[in-house]
């Protein structure tokens, strides 16, 4: 059971999207796992065939439980989806599976073997979508019958009717909210910083993209915000990363959490990856993608697990400045406020421009008020050239 | 394209927005942003949703006539009806 975010406790296997014997390949959508947050698509980091499936749809384990079981190509299988420890020694003798926690006589069942069944029960199965190896036979000789077929199918299926409820699962997302937000407050000395960021370049900049553009392709002032501070990072980089055990880790990578309030009630803030390496239209895109499935409740484990730095922009609900929470164990949060016209004085004059309030909430036990500073100057510098965004 | 035909296109465009909405109780003249606390991030949603379903572009300039559903509607009758 992965960790989708330092929040959680606990998932429950809503369903399996591979079985036995399948391949699988980085990145592929193996499951799908019941928090708090929602149903999340969990996706699989090692590349092997599934050998079995320790974890039945319906049952709730703790993180760091294994699910499955997958065996590379080259290594003994290993518990997958999991930081577990891995086989050492098997992966010294990589054709010695008996190093293996799975050496064959442990595993009853022989996954390859086909499994005594008759014709009615897995016409049946197969109509009504059983993986026949899952099923547990009370036949002669525990072969699987057509009644069976049907038990393991009302079973199947009574996790997903009986998962939390709406109301269930509105506590539960509550729950894990202040319990993050409590840890950080609790063990986070956030220091802040914000300024005044004249938005009109930006804001030009957008209005003559866009006028270009159709609706598909438009592009929102969120993203180049996003943007802004995916390469404001490369300036002070220890903005990116995660305060664990008692040292800050730095990250090359950044993964912008973007914070998207539930209109249930709640927020979730998934990643957009590698924001700095992306262009304003593919952040953009994903940026929509990703409110989209949060909205329907699908979002992917990487998404939920792995930010390095979150983004808030509380503009749509009008409030002028942000005072953020930093996501633990991450080290910094940026914040925006409402885009609107104000008086601004430039030039010796005092003109109407569009500018936004961004502020940092970041962890003093990583970068001082100084840094906090200049980050937030490099924010504004860049988006002062937005079309080097 | 219908009146009611378009309504139903820009109700089922927005149930997939707003999943948790009522759409049963949507009031046409109102902002869906009131309504429905909807962002700036799900209305492009739902006009890149109208534009996929129906094929008409919405130049930006016109995003904010598809603020409620009457305006909404009557927008998408008039840009439809010159190339029928």
């Amino acid at each position: 059971m992965p960790s989708l975010g330092a929040d959680m406790e606990a998932g429950t296997l809503v369903e399996w999207r591979v079985r036995p014997g399948d391949a699988v390949k980085r990145g592929d959508i193996v499951a799908l796992v019941e928090t708090e947050k929602g149903v999340i698509e969990v996706e699989i980091f090692d590349e092997g065939v599934v050998e079995k499936i320790l974890i039945q749809p319906g049952e709730k384990v703790p993180v760091g439980t294994p699910l499955a079981l997958v065996r590379g190509a080259t290594e003994a299988a290993e518990p997958a989806l999991a930081e577990e420890e891995k086989p050492a020694e098997a992966a010294k003798e990589p054709f010695a599976p008996a190093a293996s926690p799975i050496e064959p006589a442990a595993i009853p069942p022989v996954p390859s073997k086909r499994p005594h069944i008759s014709p009615a029960a897995r016409r049946r199965a197969e109509v009504i979508g059983v993986d026949v190896f899952l099923v547990e036979g009370t036949g002669a000789d525990g072969s699987i019958t057509l009644a069976d077929v049907e038990r393991a199918a009302s079973k199947a299926v009574e996790p997903v009717k009986s998962a939390a409820t709406a109301a269930d699962r509105q506590a539960g997302l509550r729950r894990a909210i202040a319990a993050a937000m409590a840890r950080s407050k609790k063990e986070i000395p956030h220091y802040y910083v914000g300024t005044e960021i004249d938005m009109s370049r930006a804001m030009a900049f957008l209005a003559a993209e866009n006028a270009k553009r159709p609706v598909t392709n438009r592009l929102l002032y969120s993203a180049l915000l996003i943007r802004a501070v995916a390469l404001a990072i490369r300036d002070v980089p220890e903005m990116n990363g995660f305060w664990i055990d008692g040292a800050f880790k730095p990250v090359e990578a950044v993964h912008v959490g973007v914070a998207i309030s539930l209109r249930q009630g709640g927020l979730v803030a998934p990643a957009i990856h590698d924001v700095n390496k992306k262009n304003l239209d593919e952040i953009m895109r994903e940026m929509l993608d990703l409110v989209n499935r949060a909205r329907t409740g699908m979002l992917r484990s990487s998404e939920m697990s792995d930010p390095t730095i979150t983004v808030t922009n509380l503009g749509d609900q009008g409030v002028e400045t942000v005072f953020g929470v930093i996501y633990p164990p991450q080290v910094a949060l940026v914040g925006f406020g409402k885009l609107t016209e104000r008086a601004w004085a430039a030039e010796g004059m005092v003109v109407a421009r569009p500018a936004i309030s961004a502020s940092l909430a970041a962890d003093h036990r990583v970068s001082d008020g100084h840094r906090g500073g200049r980050f937030i100057a490099a924010v504004d510098r860049l988006l002062q050239e937005p079309e080097k965004l | 394209m219908t009146k009611d035909e378009i309504q139903e296109v820009v109700l089922r465009v927005l149930g997939r927005i707003a999943p948790e909405a009522d759409l049963k109780t949507i009031d046409p003249r109102t902002s869906f942003r009131d309504q429905l606390d909807i962002d700036s991030v799900d209305f492009l949603n739902f006009a890149i949703g109208l534009n996929k379903e129906l094929g008409v572009d919405i130049p930006d300039a016109d995003l904010p006539k598809l603020a409620s559903l009457a305006g909404c509607v009557s927008y998408l009758l008039s840009r439809m009806k010159p190339q029928g």
